[in-house]
């Protein structure tokens, strides 16, 4: 069961992140390479030179896409791995594994790893200011936990008190509050900001997606031969 | 009856290789998206950043 469990998240990995890396670069880089001028001072967007627009080319560097293409595929190996090891332990379960239902399991993990972690804590760019990155990784931790335990009383219980429950875990978190910082001051324009925001979560809700129908389909034909 | 304790039975044994692979997948999920090692930080760098993890 192993063995099959990890070649269908090998490959369903390396497929979903080359498109996930494609996606990147293409949309995301552009907007990361304009904000890094503003982080390094050779554009600001307020004082003393005024408002004036940005005639510096972003030019990729493409070794640097290149290991940006790597460590994608190497995430969505790992996010591949959480996401087969649920279908297959449902399957185990009795729950019969379908390509079409991998849309919803790609899509509950883009929900626990990047939709909900990111009303309190949205994707940020270089040269924004933010509160002590470890007190950020735990509330990030604690959501993506809450969050998964929630989906899970949604999908696979049939009581509403376990519903109840899975959402009272889902608030959690957010009644908590994520840590953000005493004072802002970023160099980054608010539009950019906001850009990356939208982009990053559109491009992580499509890869996400792509990223459960190949989990579910390799799962199938790797544990059906 | 016989296929739910069929299942469950399947369920058990099946639990070892699921964990197995959540393991390995959180070890390659913390070091391609946390670890601060320079290296792995600069080459994960636009990634990290993207997927909204926080590493610095």
């Amino acid at each position: 069961m192993f063995k099959n469990m990890l070649s269908s998240a090998l490959f369903a990995g390396f497929a979903a992140g080359l498109i996930a890396a494609v996606l990147q670069i293409y949309f995301l880089v552009p907007v990361l390479l304009e904000a890094e001028l503003y982080e390094t001072g050779q554009l600001t967007h307020f004082g003393g030179e005024g408002f004036v627009p940005n005639t510096i080319p972003l030019e990729h560097d493409w070794a640097r896409n290149g290991m940006t293409m790597l460590s994608t595929i190497a995430i969505y190996i790992g996010f591949a791995m959480l996401v087969v090891a649920g279908i297959a332990y449902a399957d185990s379960r009795g729950i019969a594994p379908q390509v079409k239902t991998g849309l919803l399991w790609g899509l509950a993990g883009f929900a626990a790893i990047q939709l909900l972690p990111s009303l309190g804590l949205p994707p940020e760019l270089p040269g924004m200011i933010a509160a002590e990155v470890t007190a950020r990784q735990i509330w990030w931790a604690g959501t993506v936990i809450c969050t998964l335990v929630a989906i899970g009383s949604f999908a696979f219980t049939n009581d509403w008190r376990f519903w109840v429950g899975g959402v009272l875990i889902l608030m959690l978190p957010h009644l908590i509050g994520a840590p953000h910082p005493e004072v802002f001051g970023g160099t980054v324009p608010p539009e950019l900001a906001a850009q990356f925001v939208g982009l990053s979560l559109g491009v992580g809700a499509i890869s996400w997606a792509i990223l459960g129908l190949f989990s579910a389909a390799f799962w199938i034909s790797e544990s059906r031969d | 009856m016989t296929t739910k304790t069929h299942a469950l039975a399947k369920s058990e044994s099946a639990l070892v290789p699921v964990m197995g692979l959540i393991l390995l997948g959180a070890a390659i999920l913390f070091t391609a998206g946390f670890a601060q090692a320079e290296m792995l930080h600069d080459s994960a760098h636009d990634v990290r950043h993207s997927i909204g993890f926080a590493c610095h």
